[in-house]
């Protein structure tokens, strides 16, 4: 990891609530701290860059891989960055992002959302193109990338977010 | 009394014949991990989790294994480690244990166990099972989705309230507790309501319908205190 210029920092949030970002946000006074020793270089939070920069040394990844614009993301991401974490339970688990696993397809979702509980004038999204086509199951991040880090938790305390960063800047990975 | 000696962890100790290497550790201070043992019922050897490497056998489940003269006995190796995240691992994978939307989460025995393993994620993919939900009883319910199948409802029914509403039905991947003849739990004539089952279970797969996440009032440790009284009425044994 690179001592002499401050760490490259990413967040990324793939199909989650933001809950783990809302997490990383609490840490409110020590962000400022953060911000002498790391640069955010992408982060939907902290950031408006749109392109998942090159060379980005920490990426905490929050959500499970629900659709292709996730999986597009999260192969992007691994291969631009050097430490990978799996930023809570959706990233680890699936959580609630994956309890419409046990129904199968994806469309038993859309159909129960957008058609049973609408009040008549329901209908299906369909924007091919447009809206990124779900994908089924939906699955954890290590499931299709290596992952260096799982700092789990629905969301995970920020004092263990806090923990995991200083650690990754002391060039150490975090074990259970 | 017949007793035997034996070394756990290299602690020597004398024994009762007849205790299982569970008890005779926790004499000893240690606590092997388990899941489905609890005090007052019988030992089934249904989780693993208590595994312990003895010197004349391969690993054996503690809760169903007694103790025996000169037996040598590890419980906590390197292997065994392995062998108890794995456990947990397939226990996860097995059901569909979402944690933050769970009844039980924060007071979760099966929760408990994946921190003590270190599980801080699951090696094996989910088989994400399509399960059922039985609300059927007036005051409590029953979620498949988070049974580890321990049988600590089952037993409890049958030996402690005598009622014997629980049984474990079908074999393998369907395999699940059943009430009755596998009849909806409010169908159910011989169920006395008296909630031991809810009280008694790990996860949150038994649980009260008034109470909601983070309200989970398992007490296993009420079996114990009962089980005691009961024993002062019946006088000295």
């Amino acid at each position: 990891m690179n001592t002499e210029q401050r760490l490259r920092l990413a967040t990324v949030w793939l199909s989650g609530c933001s809950g783990c970002h809302m997490a990383f946000l609490d840490l409110d006074a020590w962000l400022l701290e953060l911000a002498t020793w790391a640069e955010v270089v992408y982060s939907p939070v902290a950031s408006d860059r749109k392109v998942y920069p090159d060379d980005v040394d920490v990426a905490l990844v929050e959500g499970a891989v629900a659709n292709d614009d996730n999986l597009a993301l999260l192969l992007q991401v691994r291969q631009r960055t050097r430490v990978l974490v799996s930023f809570g339970d959706c990233a680890i688990h699936t959580n609630v992002s994956g309890l419409r696993n046990p129904l199968g397809a994806a469309d038993a979702v859309l159909q129960r959302s957008y058609l049973q509980l609408a009040d008549g004038s329901g209908q299906c999204p369909h924007a091919p193109g447009l809206l990124p086509e779900l994908r089924t199951p939906v699955l954890p991040l290590h499931a299709l990338v290596p992952v260096d880090v799982y700092l789990p938790g629905c969301p995970p305390d920020p004092a263990r977010i806090r923990a995991v960063l200083e650690a990754l800047r002391r060039g150490e990975l975090p074990r259970p | 009394m017949n007793v035997c000696s034996l070394r756990i962890d290299d602690r020597a100790l004398t024994v009762a014949a007849g205790t299982s290497l569970l008890l005779a550790a926790r004499r000893a201070g240690i606590v092997i991990p388990s899941l489905c043992h609890l005090d007052g019922l019988t030992p089934v050897g249904a989780c693993r989790l208590c595994l312990v490497e003895v010197d004349t056998a391969g690993p054996l489940a503690a809760c169903v294994t007694a103790a025996a003269e000169g037996m040598r006995v590890r419980t906590d190796t390197p292997l065994l480690r392995d062998i108890r995240r794995s456990l947990v691992e397939m226990l996860f994978s097995e059901g569909n244990h979402t944690c933050a939307v769970c009844i039980a989460d924060g007071d979760c025995e099966l929760q408990t166990m994946a921190l003590r393993v270190g599980m801080d994620h699951n090696r094996l993919p989910g088989r994400f099972p399509s399960r059922t939900v039985d609300l059927s009883h007036p005051l409590f319910g029953l979620d498949h989705n988070r049974c580890i199948l321990c049988t600590r409802c089952v037993r409890v029914c049958d030996e402690v309230e005598g009622a014997h509403v629980w049984d474990v039905g079908w074999r393998g991947e369907r395999c699940r507790i059943i009430a009755g003849l596998d009849q909806p739990w409010g169908a159910v004539d011989s169920c006395s309501h008296c909630g031991k089952c809810v009280e008694v279970c790990p996860t949150g797969a038994l649980f009260h319908k008034g109470s909601c996440g983070g309200d989970h009032p398992s007490h296993p440790e009420r079996l114990a205190a009962l089980l005691r009284g009961r024993r002062r009425q019946q006088g000295p044994p």
